[in-house]
């Protein structure tokens, strides 16, 4: 079957994770696994990028990290799981790190969710939302 | 023979793990879904099984990106519990079942699954957050655990159609052991949640509710939803749901429905949890 990654694009505010966004982000998302460990989580935390020039991302994955611009880092080739890593090392929780995805702050999004999330009417496609 | 007794689906939100470790199950934002697992955690005790196959997804915390398995199988004595960035759970390792669980990969791939085989492996949130809710806080896990990770994080997961088929193909590999074992199977993961980008936070209950409802009474129609479907109507994430086929399918044509629930939010999550039996003839 030939693989048809087009859908996808349509779908609003969402970055899926393709076989081939994981080649684009192969060094970014193993530079995340790599905080795992408590030692490695310290040094990250103590001088991100000196730690982040031992690993072979691009100038531009570099800079997302720095500047924890998790969107920018989904748009390079990122995974939300591997990304929770650098979140987790800082002690954010899931519902901290998303809120900063969307156009809301932490509290107003916690608001959301507690009121039983984001309503799907209007996200489920750009075409119909005007954005394609 | 070994038989399957039971099926057991349910959300793996890893902020339910840290509410546990903290013990949090009372506070005002955790206590209804908590009480929701009350009944659950009765019916396990009063329903034990030899074995609990568990269908999970790894979520970046043993497998990085040099491997990423469709479909693989822990065959070891024990696992270890993974450091997923905040730190080990504070849980116990979980016990393997080596005898059924060589078996079972055996006879997959000998029925056409090409298995990946796990002679170590450590296992995160996805397979222990479930434990967590069924059985509380012991000291040592009630049960020994096959593991049956599935990629649902890189597109493309495997199909509907090949979920429901494992489940049989486990079905089958069970009832040819030897050895008289009671086995229940786990589907995990989902309901409905996006944990990325400007859509985050998407819940869509009536969409979960009649996944449950399929799921339950014709899967048949689930296996030919296409990931697309999920990644719309179920968020990003909720493509998880897929691993709930797999259970389905190990549980025989009909099942009874012994309990349903459902709770939003938990996290970013719709929480949502099944029990069934096979229904015999």
């Amino acid at each position: 079957m030939k693989p048809n990654f087009e859908p996808f694009s349509d779908i609003p505010g969402t970055t899926i994770f393709t076989i081939e966004k994981s080649r684009e982000g192969f060094h970014l998302n193993q530079f995340c696994m790599s905080l795992r460990s408590e030692e490695n989580r310290k040094r990250f935390l103590a001088d991100g990028p000196a730690y982040l020039a031992e690993w072979p991302l691009t100038d531009e994955q570099k800079q997302a990290v720095i500047d924890r611009d998790f969107q920018k880092m989904l748009d390079l080739g990122g995974n939300v799981y591997f990304l929770s890593k650098i979140f987790a090392s800082e002690g954010l929780s899931y519902v901290q790190a998303v809120s900063t995805m969307t156009d809301m702050n932490a509290e107003e999004y916690q608001a959301m969710m507690v009121a039983g999330g984001r309503n799907i009417e209007g996200w489920r496609s750009k075409k119909e939302r005007g954005e394609a | 023979m070994g038989k399957i007794v039971a099926g057991i689906s349910t959300s793996h939100v890893p902020a339910v793990g840290h509410a546990v470790d903290a013990g949090k199950q009372q506070e005002p934002y955790w206590a209804p879904m908590f009480e929701g697992y009350e009944f659950s955690k009765q019916w396990v005790k009063d329903n034990p099984a030899d074995v609990d196959i568990i269908v999970y997804n790894d979520h970046a915390s043993y497998f990085g990106m040099e491997i990423m398995p469709t479909f693989a199988m822990g065959i070891a004595d024990s696992y270890a519990i993974c450091d997923e960035g905040y730190g080990r759970r504070p849980i116990p390792d979980v016990e393997g079942a080596p005898e059924l669980s060589t078996h079972i990969a055996a006879s997959l791939i000998l029925d056409d699954f090409d298995m990946t085989i796990l002679n170590v492996l450590e296992v995160d949130h996805g397979l222990t957050v479930p434990m967590s809710l069924m059985f509380g806080t012991p000291e040592k896990w009630p049960t020994k655990v096959i593991p049956l990770p599935v990629n649902v994080v890189m597109y493309p997961q495997p199909s509907g159609e090949r979920c429901l088929s494992l489940g049989k193909a486990i079905k089958r590999a069970v009832e040819s052991f030897d050895d008289d074992v009671k086995v229940r199977i786990w589907g995990t993961g989902g309901m409905s949640h996006q944990i990325q980008g400007a859509r985050a936070g998407l819940i869509n209950l009536p969409w979960d509710k009649q996944f449950m409802d399929d799921l339950v009474n014709q899967p048949e129609v689930l296996q030919y939803k296409p990931h697309l479907e999920y990644m719309i109507e179920a968020g990003s994430e909720g493509v998880e749901l897929i691993m709930w086929l797999i259970m389905r399918g190990a549980l025989g044509d009909k099942v009874n429905e012994v309990y349903r629930f459902n709770h939003v939010p938990a996290s970013n999550t719709s929480v949502g949890h099944l029990i069934l039996t096979p229904k015999e003839d």
